[in-house]
């Protein structure tokens, strides 16, 4: 995949590589819509989620500090642009002002968890991070009093589209005879917004940078006697990557319109981990194809388990949602007997390294 | 010179040209110490004291090593040899005494900080980066010697690129160096353990030390390969690093270290050149037992 687009290798080839994934990705939304428009809708989640474990894989698969609470990162980008763009405080600033702020609000947070977590490592790590994340949830469930900061559990409704003067991604509008839904709008930007941190991760990974996150993932005491100041690259990629989460968190509150507590509960940081063990940590491929493929085969699930379980037996005996974790546990200790290392480890890089 | 050492190395012509080009690059940075007239002491440790509880892990160690020279560190297994290296390496902080390299003070410097003042090391137990590949280890040694930042590595402008290629280059000459070229794209916990040695040096050179700080190098290697180490110290030496040399192996002490220092329950007990110290009644007490007298104050 990677040979693909090695542009120093084969340039031909890799251009023609780009421009077919760029037809395949503008044509998608359309393909999708004449299955359902809720396929665009899972796409655009599934592009959300792409993004978050890109920034996960920041901390986790670079640094490798083990962070089971980064979806608090996402609740606090997503708040940012609620609170900001809603009726709740009649604020209603553009989005290209608050998804910055989301980005700096949420790193902030970041180096807040960092601060204090410099010493811990592994197990002990998660921990604290878990706690985080859940403290996170719990003041936004709580600041409803004694000054109605977040709404509490109901949440925060009517959160603004984007809009780009009079151009709203919510809407359903005709250009150029082709029929763009909010969703599919909403797709390209995504898309969009995913080849850019696509970018970032790749230069950052190649980078003085990105090998010193590498080097304390491997060996912490041997980074600093090379001279690596850890306290400062450990806080850099705990910002870094909440600052991704921040953005990602902006963008869903845009999508979704509504925002809850309850979309920040543990069960998605551990989603998220999922994604980034399950592709391969470390390995920007890898992690984006955990994503896609922790996001799509559930829906895929969701709508064959109850028709094949109908045809075979006439009646539905297990419910989808069960399945569903029943397979993706199975699929976790599968994957942790046989390719430990996630499905496309990141040793590849190693092999194209070689074949230069 | 971390601008200079790479641009040097500008030919990309394998082991003769970069080999060359390094030895010019030293030899002129060595010239420039000597045009400077330093002290002849680069590392003077004075009265240092390292406790663990109630064990006295370093007592009033104290010894000067010199600009140039191969300095030995030796005794018996838990004399205190390596407990020296970690609190001169800032991974320990002292109880008491003090370190002065290069004529500044290293109290409360944290390893990093230690680095960058021109301290590299090796581990007695191989601590590579074991899933890089050999050559990104080296090139994480570049680190403390160049610049570029997140946005930097983000933007990738004409500054990042070359410093990144020059970092590539100097890795590549000093993988060469020390004789693991052949393998730079190996993972380095797929090396052999004599090359794992070799790599790990590379990666302290990489940080273009001043002092030069190998604990136990030819650990674990055979004869051939300990030869290969002795002639690979001497190069350093004649390239203008001093190196400190922590060993078990007597034969390379005694063959290439120019003073050494005898430790035994973390006293000094000897301090001389190789000969001396290898007649001396108390050296001898403390490898073999024997009823020699352990009168120790007199010994410092």
């Amino acid at each position: 995949m990677q040979g693909l687009f090695d542009r120093r290798k084969n340039p031909l080839g890799a251009w023609i590589g780009i421009a077919l994934v760029a037809v395949a990705l503008a044509v998608l939304p359309f393909a999708l819509s004449g299955i359902g428009t809720a396929w665009v809708r899972i796409t655009n989640l599934a592009i959300l989620f792409v993004l978050l474990s890109l920034g996960l894989n920041i901390v986790v698969g670079f640094a490798g500090l083990l962070d089971l609470g980064y979806i608090a990162f996402y609740a606090v980008g997503a708040y940012v642009y609620a609170l900001l763009a809603s009726p709740h405080f009649n604020l209603h600033l553009p989005f290209w002002i608050i998804l910055p702020l989301g980005a700096a609000v949420a790193c902030l947070f970041g180096v807040l968890l960092g601060a204090p977590t410099l010493k811990l490592r592994g197990d002990y790590l998660a921990i604290v991070t878990l706690g985080f994340g859940e403290i996170i949830r719990i003041f936004l469930n709580n600041l409803s009093q004694p000054v109605n900061l977040t709404n509490g559990p109901q949440g925060i409704t009517l959160i603004d589209p984007f809009r780009i003067g009079s151009f709203n991604f919510a809407t359903r509008e005709t250009i150029g005879g082709l029929d763009f839904t909010g969703p599919v709008k909403y797709y390209y930007l995504l898309v969009l917004l995913v080849i850019v941190i696509i970018g970032i991760n790749l230069r950052l990974q190649n980078s003085r940078i990105g090998r010193a996150w590498e080097a304390i993932r491997e060996d912490e005491v041997a980074a600093r006697a090379m001279g690596i100041n850890t306290r400062n690259m450990k806080l850099l990629a705990f910002a870094m990557g909440a600052s991704f989460g921040g953005v990602s968190g902006g963008v869903f509150a845009a999508t979704q319109g509504f925002i809850s507590p309850e979309s920040f509960v543990l069960v998605e940081s551990i989603m998220v981990l999922s994604m980034v063990v399950l592709g391969g940590m470390g390995n920007v491929f890898g992690v984006i194809l955990g994503a896609l493929l922790l996001s799509f085969v559930p829906e895929v699930l969701r709508y064959t388990v109850e028709p094949v379980q109908r045809a075979l037996f006439g009646r539905m005996l297990i419910e989808p949602e069960v399945i569903r974790m029943l397979l993706f546990g199975l699929a976790l200790v599968l994957m942790m007997l046989y390719r430990p290392a996630g499905i496309l480890p990141s040793a590849l890089r190693k092999r194209e390294l070689e074949a230069k | 010179m971390s601008a200079a050492g790479p641009s040097q190395g500008a030919n990309d012509s394998p082991s003769g040209g970069s080999a060359a080009a390094e030895l010019a690059n030293e030899a002129a940075s060595v010239g420039a110490h000597q045009r400077a007239s330093p002290p002849l002491a680069l590392l003077t440790a004075k009265g240092i004291n390292k406790r663990f509880g109630g064990v006295h892990a370093l007592s009033d160690v104290s010894f000067t090593i010199n600009h140039g020279e191969i300095y030995g560190l030796i005794g018996p297994n838990g004399a205190g040899k390596t407990s020296l290296f970690n609190v001169l390496t800032g991974i320990y902080s002292a109880d008491g005494g003090e370190f002065t390299f290069d004529g500044l003070p290293l109290a409360g410097l944290k390893p990093n900080d230690v680095a960058k003042r021109g301290i590299a090391r090796t581990f007695q137990n191989i601590r590579l980066f074991a899933n890089l590949s050999a050559l990104e280890n080296v090139m994480i040694g570049r680190h403390v010697r160049t610049h570029a930042n997140v946005l930097g590595a983000i933007l990738r402008d004409a500054k990042t690129l070359d410093e990144e290629r020059a970092i590539e280059r100097r890795a590549h000459e000093l993988i060469e160096y020390v004789g693991v070229a052949k393998r730079a794209n190996t993972l380095a916990k797929h090396l052999a353990y004599g090359d794992q040695r070799r790599l790990e040096i590379a990666r302290a050179l990489a940080t273009e030390p001043k002092l030069l700080a190998l604990d136990e190098p030819a650990a674990g290697m055979n004869a051939t390969e300990t030869a290969s180490l002795r002639s690979l110290l001497g190069n350093i030496r004649r390239d203008g690093t001093t190196i400190l040399l922590i060993e078990h192996d007597m034969k390379l002490v005694m063959s290439v270290c120019d003073r050494v220092l005898v430790l035994d329950y973390g006293k000094r007990i000897a301090e001389g050149t190789a000969a001396d110290v290898q007649k001396d009644p108390k050296v001898i007490a403390a490898y073999l037992g024997g009823n020699v007298t352990l009168d120790l104050e007199g010994a410092a």
